[in-house]
């Protein structure tokens, strides 16, 4: 996906002067095409995150589009007030990416996991925060953001790969479905969509048939697609890679809540403390039970236990 | 400087509003008053606040706001009875600068985050090939905010001439003096060492302040520091240098006697 962005903001930065591009020193073998193109146009602050939105926030007052580039932690945590004072608070148009959605930075560990920044970022009024579930999510979400007057977080996952059922492209405030199925709802964000549809696809092969609801504008919330798919089904499974307090999973409780649904809610991410054991983001996954196996093993049993 | 009288009609306005909305930050809104005087009255191009090509200031101490608010109103850009809503409900004039307000470029309030904004800003112009200067207003207390740094780093690496910090040295801080809490010494040769050029002047003289802004090598390629030595309470002898004025209000004998004194003032 962090590809998949680049190649997209090389294409926009072609026609929009407007756009530059700042890293905390970090994009090595992914930002080169914009640096060899616009290289008056990029500018490496140093390893110096809070200085990064700092100096972003003082660019777009002055009418620049700047993206501020680095590692989801250290993107949207280590500088989140100057997120919120800048930004946010100034409505200006500062685009924020993260790279390294979830665990996708595996064996770096705990530091370099963003499993909070959902939570974190979804406080902020305005903030536009979107998780693509693939390349072709996070081409369609850099050009359909291009005009966006306020902030942006972009929560981009590391590899590179295409859904091939997900047929319809990123929309702010809408929500994209992956089959059909009457019997169960998964919700998924992000990356780790790729697991949830493998795990649709196990559950098929029990009889349980599925709708994937894909959420990737976090922000605006795609309250009618919500409400909508919501309204159908009795049992609703968040996935997620990211803590189960603030994120999807915590969206779809708010929406159920305040609509008055009848779904009954079961939020499955990391709900403990990522530190001890550690390895590649699959491991991870499976250990935390969000790989497509353990996620089809834990919906068909709650099933089989509550229906 | 238009009017020798600013600084005294600065800080009146500070004291009258301080008195009217029982609230603190009096010595903090002293100790740059007559900093503010000599960047509004005597260095700043701003025509019009809202002209997209006007030099940019940030009072990154935001919380000697009440000084801002005094220069906006002698300049003629918020009337009177907007001067008047001061800490009062449903007003755009708070402790710290909010953005709304005409005039404010960038709303501040949490310590160092200005002089990023302004980091920034400057590299908006050099980039733009414009003209415009920033300006920001610092304390010294100010620099123990570690992104002071990370933005002296960025701006001498960038060769940011169009960029000034003015630092309020008056050597005090929320809860002691700053010898005592957190030392910043030597101030000059820190920024020296940052690749900045320095200059120290009397933070209470406006003309000593034009005058060094003014000698900062236009051409040169480097980022410019003021290190303005002031009194905190500066006008106000029953406040200078002491801490309780940070937060303390005044009560109406105080008042009065504050006032006596800065209509004093030569």
């Amino acid at each position: 996906m962090r590809t998949a962005f680049i190649k997209a903001l090389v294409e926009l930065a072609k026609t929009d002067q407007r756009i530059l591009l700042l890293t905390g020193d970090l994009g090595y073998l992914v930002i080169e095409p914009f640096v060899e193109l616009f290289p008056d146009r990029f500018i490496n602050v140093g390893v110096a995150e809070q200085n990064m939105v700092g100096i972003a926030t003082g660019l777009a007052e002055a009418g620049y589009v700047p993206f501020v580039y680095s590692i989801a932690p250290f993107a949207a945590l280590r500088p989140f007030e100057f997120i919120r004072n800048g930004p946010v608070y100034h409505q200006l148009p500062v685009r924020i990416v993260g790279v390294g959605q979830g665990v996708d930075y595996g064996f770096n560990g705990n530091s370099h996991f963003g499993v909070d920044d959902i939570g974190v970022l979804r406080t902020q009024p305005g903030l536009t925060i979107i998780a693509p579930a693939d390349d072709t999510q996070t081409k369609s979400a850099v050009e359909k953001t291009q005009h966006v007057s306020g902030p942006v977080y972009f929560r981009l996952g590391k590899d590179s790969f295409e859904l091939p059922d997900l047929n319809r492209s990123f929309e702010l405030g809408q929500t994209q479905q992956i089959g059909s199925g009457r019997d169960v709802l998964l919700v998924s964000s992000g990356a780790i969509t790729r697991e949830a549809v493998k795990a649709a696809n196990l559950l098929e092969q029990q009889g349980i048939m599925t709708t994937v609801l894909v959420v990737s504008s976090i922000a605006p919330v795609p309250t009618a697609d919500l409400i909508d798919a919501l309204s159908s089904f009795e049992h609703v499974f968040t996935i997620e890679s990211h803590y189960i307090t603030g994120g999807i999973g915590s969206l779809i409780a708010e929406i159920v809540a305040e609509h008055h649904l009848d779904s009954w809610v079961v939020r499955l991410g990391f709900d403990s403390l990522l530190n001890g054991s550690l390895g590649s983001a699959a491991f991870l996954h499976e250990r935390h039970g969000l790989s497509a196996a353990k996620l089809a093993t834990r919906i068909g049993e709650y099933l089989r236990q509550n229906v | 400087m238009e009017q020798p009288a600013f600084p005294t009609q600065i800080r009146r306005i500070i004291l009258e509003q301080a008195k009217r909305a029982n609230v603190g930050h009096i010595g903090s809104a002293l100790s740059i008053a007559d900093i503010i005087a000599a960047l509004y009255f005597g260095v700043m191009n701003i025509p019009d606040p809202n002209d997209p090509d006007r030099d940019r200031f940030i009072l990154s101490k935001g919380h000697a706001a009440l000084a801002l608010y005094a220069a906006f109103f002698l300049k003629n850009w918020i009337p009177g009875e907007m001067l008047d809503t001061y800490c009062s409900d449903d007003t755009l004039l708070a402790v710290h600068p909010e953005r709304l307000l005409t005039g404010v470029d960038f709303g501040t309030g949490s310590l160092g985050m200005g002089i990023s904004y302004a980091v920034g800003a400057a590299l908006a112009a050099k980039i733009r090939n414009s003209k415009r200067r920033v300006f920001v207003l610092i304390s010294d207390a100010e620099c123990n905010e570690g992104i002071v740094w990370e933005s002296a780093m960025f701006a001498a690496h960038h060769k940011l001439s169009n960029l000034y910090v003015i630092i309020d040295l008056n050597g005090q801080q929320a809860l002691g003096y700053i010898q005592d809490v957190l030392n910043t010494s030597p101030m000059g040769k820190k920024w020296e060492a940052f690749g900045w050029e320095v200059k120290d002047v009397d933070g209470h003289s406006p003309e000593e302040i034009i005058r060094a802004i003014q000698s900062c090598e236009q051409e040169s390629t480097c980022p410019h520091v003021i290190l303005a030595h002031t009194t905190f309470g500066k006008g106000v002898p029953f406040m200078e240098n002491k801490i309780k004025w940070h937060y303390w209000p005044m009560s109406q004998e105080e008042y009065s006697q504050a006032l006596e004194s800065i209509e004093k003032r030569p």
